[in-house]
Formats: C-alpha cells, sequence, structure tokens
C-alpha cells in the first residue's frame, strides 16, 4: 500500500509571474479570447510508503516547508488522494 | 589570509573565483565540496557563480540543502565572512543566510553584459575600499536575477542600509525591485550579489573595479 499525493505550489499573490505573463500573451497570440490573468505553478506528485494519512500530511507540509516552496514567494497546497 | 570556495556540482565560475582570490591573497583558496561538513579556519568563504544541479525545482534550491551549508551557516554564525556571488547568492537566500529570493529576470531572457553599480552602502566591511554613491563596472550573467523581498522586509533592507549595490540608474537588467544587485546580511558579514566582480580583477580583464571587494572583504589595502 502507498499513499499518493498532490502538492501545488504557486506564486503568492502580488509577486510578478513574467512567465505566466509570457504565456497568457502566447494564449491570446494563438486567438483565445476573453484569457484573464495567468499564472504559472509546479505540480509534484509524490508517492510515499504506509497508509497513515495524518503522518502523510505532517510529512508533506515539512517536505514543502523545508524544500519543495520557497515561502517567500510560493504557497503550497497539499492534497491526499482518497 | 586564508579563503575558501564551496563547490557544488553544477557551479562553473569557481575557477574564475580561485584566480581571483589567489591573485588577492597570494595564497590558492581552499575547496570544500558539498558534502564536507566542516570548513577550515578561513577568513573568506566564497560560494561562486554556476547553476548548481541544474536550477532545478528553483535557482539555488538544492544546493542550499547540501551538508556544506549547514557548514557555512555555522561559520556566518560565528562571524567569518561569506560571500555568494550568482548562483551563490541564490543558494545563500535559499539556505536562509539573507532575506528575499531570486526570480526569473522580467525580460524573460539570459542576461550576459556590463552593468553600472552603485555603491549604496561604504560602510561594510566588503565595501569600505569604495565610496558611497560610487558607479563601478561589474559584468552580469543570469538568467534569475530579479530580486524580490516583501514590502516589510525591503522597508528593512533600506532603512538598515542592507543593500549595498544598486544597479545605477537606466542599467537595471533583470527587473529587480528597488534596483537592488547585492544586500549584506543584518549582521554585515554575509554578502550575497548577482554581479561578478571576480571578473574585473586584473588589467587584463580589461578592469579591475571588482578588487576593491575582495580587499574589503579581507581586509587588505586594494
Amino acid at each position: 500500500m502507498a499513499i499518493r499525493a498532490r502538492v501545488t505550489v504557486t506564486l503568492k499573490n502580488g509577486v510578478l509571474d513574467p512567465q505566466g505573463k509570457a504565456i497568457e500573451g502566447a494564449l491570446s497570440t494563438l486567438g483565445f479570447a476573453g484569457v484573464g490573468q495567468v499564472r504559472q505553478g509546479k505540480v509534484f506528485d509524490i508517492e510515499l510508503e504506509g497508509t497513515d494519512k495524518a503522518k502523510a500530511e505532517t510529512d508533506l507540509t515539512a517536505m514543502c516547508e523545508k524544500l519543495l516552496a520557497n515561502t517567500v514567494i510560493e504557497d503550497y497546497a497539499v492534497e491526499i488522494a482518497g | 589570509m586564508k579563503s575558501a570556495v564551496v563547490l557544488l556540482p553544477g557551479l562553473n565560475r569557481d575557477r574564475d573565483m580561485i584566480a581571483a582570490l589567489t591573485t588577492i591573497t597570494g595564497q590558492k583558496p581552499h575547496t570544500v565540496w558539498q558534502t564536507e561538513t566542516e570548513i577550515p579556519d578561513v577568513d573568506l568563504i566564497v560560494i561562486p557563480g554556476g547553476f548548481s544541479y541544474g536550477d532545478y525545482l528553483r535557482c539555488g534550491a538544492i544546493g542550499a540543502r547540501m551538508p556544506v551549508m549547514q557548514a557555512v551557516a555555522e561559520k556566518a554564525r560565528q562571524g567569518v565572512m561569506v560571500m555568494g556571488v550568482c548562483n551563490g547568492f541564490q543558494i545563500l537566500l535559499e539556505a536562509g543566510l539573507l532575506p528575499g529570493a531570486l526570480m526569473r529576470n522580467a525580460t524573460l531572457k539570459f542576461v550576459c553584459r556590463e552593468v553600472k553599480l552603485e555603491i549604496t552602502n561604504a560602510n561594510t566591511a566588503f565595501t569600505r575600499g569604495y565610496q558611497a554613491g560610487q558607479i563601478i563596472r561589474c559584468p552580469v550573467a543570469h538568467h534569475d536575477g530579479n530580486y524580490f523581498a516583501d514590502d516589510e522586509t525591503l522597508k528593512r533592507l533600506e532603512s538598515e542600509g542592507q543593500i549595498v549595490f544598486r544597479y545605477a540608474e537606466g542599467t537595471n537588467p533583470n527587473g529587480s525591485v528597488n534596483d537592488i544587485a547585492g544586500i549584506v546580511s543584518s549582521t554585515g558579514n554575509v554578502l550575497g550579489m548577482m554581479p561578478h566582480p571576480e571578473n574585473l580583477i586584473e588589467a587584463a580583464h580589461g578592469g579591475t573595479d571588482g578588487r576593491a571587494l575582495f580587499a574589503g572583504a579581507l581586509g587588505l589595502a586594494a
């Protein structure tokens, strides 16, 4: 048994995202009308041994704080598959 | 005066940094590999530029978590002078030894050219060889040099004189907030900067504007 989790890391509000801006521009170049703001982020799919979801959540939060996110500029969300 | 250069896979400015330190101190710096947990007694520890771990995850993120960085943090706490240039700056930020973060250049382009730097604070050990307001030449070469910090941190950096180098008017190559090119820690002994002073040391480089920085950090006359 393994626990599957998805960690999403996104830029905090107010942090300039030049890559998101470039993607936004490219989408309108392609003719997609009505595209508002685009913000780029990262997704990590992580497998964890064991079945203890509470422990997994604690561990994943620690992983975000210590490595996966730079909390100066990024927010993170942890999602554990049901 | 003794110095040490931290080595991580993917750094590529280590040879330039070693050459600069050798020229200035008259002796080769120690080199300290990423897995080492002890750094010899030195006056200055330098983390050079490059692309440690291929900039995977975030620039400097993986390198900042290697064992050697705990040793660097301990030395910094003891008051040893620590300097990070380019990727070294990114690593110091990711390691929490300096505040803020470096993001992708606002233009999204890699910039490799000479800029002008203004010495914003000449009252630090690193910048004592310059005059406040002096403009020096310095090359930059980076993709992620766009300095960012929250408003509260910026206010503190400004009011405490922790911003030591700014891109001189009109030369900001990366969108850094407040034109910040280099900052020191609140304790004054840790410096991070994006430009490469190690590349302006000898007349053959086309200029020697970087020399006073190393001389200052090492307590030598430039």
